[in-house]
């Protein structure tokens, strides 16, 4: 059994607007071990960047963390004050993002911006550092590293920016990296290479990684466990084979069938989940996803499900669970949401014509 | 691939091809000091054949031209050189009156649904726009198709009234699918119409998308980077890579008997949601990204990244032309087609 390196528990951030409250995060409980990659999934708006943020307690205005506990190697982050708190970031948990762009000083050349990284902990001294940021460009795969130390971010593609991040935030060796939707913003063949990189990087440092991402297909490549969002929940949670082989809930299942597959011909319409995610100022009652489930049975209307066992370290917040939805109901989901009778008005030929 | 329908009004064409792009070029000049005379050869000699009732898949990575050409075959930029006939027209040459004619066949879907819907306009403005435009039926007739076309892509016609800020992303791209379908267009452009959106709602407009096209008989252009979503959608796919075609197919064979090495490499990059079939699959990684294409490389413009090219060489030296290669139906542009 690895080392469990850092533990939510019921984790709860909120949002207080002039509107209410905005429950981001809502009781959120989940761990990473050692070494392993955990993938966090979910839509936008379902809390997964929050959550990543709450570790950090990088939680934006008008945001706060109202209670629960992280828990990383036996400290609870929550309690730091802002030394502990200023240590505990990059040299512990690093955080890398989206827009390699965005995320960088425009003004100052790459390789000062990971020695600055560094600096700013007191793991390696000034010389250290410097003779440092070859070495994890070289790592991290930028070609002619040497070299390319001493250029600006704009200098850099996408690709090469997205590496050099993935450098500073390894550079204080950190025990997790959080990567929210790293390869979003680059192209396909840009993104299998920092995939690969993620994956090598893995296994020879043995970085415990949390993958942020809405793409199903990125979890199955790269991580071990995953974790599915709804609404500020967990709404599933398990190894990624059984969860891929047989999601429990609706949501997870929808969430496989709604996108296409590259390597597979053309069989089905594709599942879409109807309607849209749920208001959080203003969140249904019962289930938070019972208004957009194709399966959905009174009691979820009303009474919310628990996260419960559903198979060997599989867990699963519904009352109704894949396995006992029948196999019409299945086939009904995928069914035509076109409006025939509107478009058979449409198609009758309207009087009139252009520029006459 | 089905025969397409005639909608009554169009002449009836023996012609299965609605869409030709012969030899077409665009340029952009670089501007300002230091650029020499150089431009950004955005589209750089592309032949292309949409056929009646298909829907053809454009895919690549930024900045290999696709939206160019799309801008370029919806007469929204003109073309530096080569034609592009639209049922039997060279749209290139078309002016005026002749042109406005032209664009109620074709209408374009845009990627960002935040973007190309006025703010200042109602729902139902945006979609009468377009009635009043060609000036199509009489003012009742044109409200109450309003409601239909809102009906038609899952929205409630009391809508109309309201404001694009209302309605989330999905909803405004519903709103840009039915106001590109108001003119009853025969052929339509979506530029990543999809990509932009939350995986749960991309699937409601894909699905969207392929009743329209089969209630409709509508021929597609759809340009995407996405190519899982390209394979699900479109009958045929192009890939296009710094301004050229290096590969065309049917949507099966692109996939399983690709011919090109771009088109292979580009196909194996992408992830599986299987982890199954993740762990034995071995991406081919490419060297370096895209070169700039105000500045080419000479022979095959892939060579420099490409794994089986001969460089120096036959690869750095000839161009490759787009031959058939592989299935029926095939084209790919490279001296080794088939051998990576």
């Amino acid at each position: 059994m690895a080392e469990t390196l850092l533990q939510l528990e019921d984790l709860r951030t909120q949002f207080f607007t002039g509107r209410g409250v905005v429950r981001a995060v809502d009781g959120v409980t989940l761990h990473v071990d050692a070494g392993e990659t955990l993938g966090v999934v979910g839509e936008s708006g379902c809390g997964k960047t929050i959550t990543a943020l709450s570790i950090l307690r990088l939680v934006p205005e008008p945001g706060r963390i109202v209670s629960g506990r992280i828990i990383f190697r036996g400290q609870d982050v929550t309690k730091m004050d802002d030394d502990e708190i200023r240590q505990f970031r990059g040299n512990d948990v690093a955080m890398i993002f989206q827009d390699p762009m965005t995320s960088m000083n425009p003004v100052t050349k790459v390789g000062f911006q990971i020695e600055e990284a560094m600096t700013a902990h007191e793991r390696f001294t000034e010389r250290l550092a410097k003779g440092r940021v070859i070495e994890l460009l070289k790592k991290v795969r930028v070609p002619a590293a040497e070299s390319r130390v001493k250029d600006y971010p704009h200098q850099f593609s996408g690709g090469m920016r997205q590496r050099a991040m993935i450098a500073m935030g390894l550079s204080n060796e950190p025990a997790l990296l959080i990567a929210d939707e790293p390869t979003t913003a680059l192209d396909v063949t840009v993104q299998a290479q920092i995939i690969q990189l993620m994956k090598q990087l893995n296994r020879e440092l043995g970085t415990a990684m949390m993958l942020i991402t809405h793409n199903m297909a990125l979890v199955a490549s790269l991580c071990q466990r995953v974790v599915v969002m709804y609404a500020g929940r967990i709404v599933e949670e398990g190894p990624v084979d059984q969860i891929f082989r047989s999601p429990q809930h609706p949501y997870t299942w929808s969430l496989l069938r709604s996108v296409p597959r590259v390597d597979e011909a053309r069989k089905d319409r594709l599942v879409s989940i109807r309607g849209l995610p749920p208001d959080l100022l203003n969140p249904p009652p019962g289930c938070k996803f019972h208004p957009r489930c194709p399966f959905v049975v009174d009691r979820c209307k009303i009474e919310e499900p628990p996260l419960g066992e559903v198979a060997a370290e599989q867990l699963a917040r519904c009352w109704v669970l894949m396995r006992n939805v029948k196999d019409e109901d299945v086939a009904a989901a995928k069914s035509s949401a076109l409006s025939l009778d509107a478009a058979k008005k449409l198609k009758a030929p309207a009087g009139g014509d252009a520029g006459r | 691939m089905q025969a397409a329908e005639k909608t009554p009004g169009t002449a009836i064409k023996a012609d299965p091809v609605l869409l030709r792009v012969q030899n077409v070029y665009k340029y952009f000049p670089l501007q300002g000091f230091g650029s020499g005379g150089l431009s950004v050869r955005a589209v750089d000699g592309v032949d292309l054949e949409i056929r009646r009732g298909e829907a053809l898949g454009l895919v690549g990575e930024s900045g290999c031209g696709k939206s160019t050409l799309a801008r370029l075959i919806t007469a929204l930029l003109p073309v530096t050189a080569g034609s592009i006939i639209f049922d039997g027209q060279d749209i290139t040459k078309l002016r005026g009156a002749k042109l406005r004619r032209m664009r109620r066949k074709m209408q374009m879907i845009f990627q960002d649904p935040f973007a190309s819907l006025d703010p200042r306009m109602t729902v139902g403005d945006i979609l009468m726009e377009p009635l009043d435009n060609f000036k199509i039926g009489s003012g009742r007739e044109r409200t109450q198709r309003v409601q239909e076309l809102l009906r038609l892509v899952g929205l409630n016609p009391n809508f109309n009234n309201r404001y694009p800020h209302e309605f989330s992303g999905g909803q405004r791209q519903r709103i840009g699918i039915a106001r590109a379908l108001a003119v009853n267009p025969s052929f339509i452009v979506c530029d990543e119409a999809v990509s932009a959106l939350d995986v749960s709602i991309a699937a409601q407009i894909i699905n969207l998308l392929q009743d329209l096209q089969r209630e409709f008989n509508l021929t597609y252009l759809f340009i995407a980077h996405d190519l899982a979503v390209v394979r699900h959608l479109s009958d045929r796919v192009a890939v296009m890579y710094l301004g050229k075609v290096v590969e065309t197919a049917g949507r099966n064979d692109i996939y399983d008997n690709s011919q090109h090495p771009y088109t292979k490499a580009l196909l194996s990059s992408i992830p599986v949601p299987d982890p199954e079939v993740e762990r034995q699959r071995a991406p081919i990684l490419l060297k370096g990204e895209i070169p700039s294409p105000v500045n080419p490389p000479s022979g095959c413009r892939f060579h420099p990244r490409c794994p089986i090219a001969r460089a120096p060489g036959i690869c750095s030296e000839v161009e490759p032309p787009l031959e058939p290669h592989g299935a029926v139906d095939q084209e790919a542009a490279c001296h080794f087609a088939g051998q990576a």
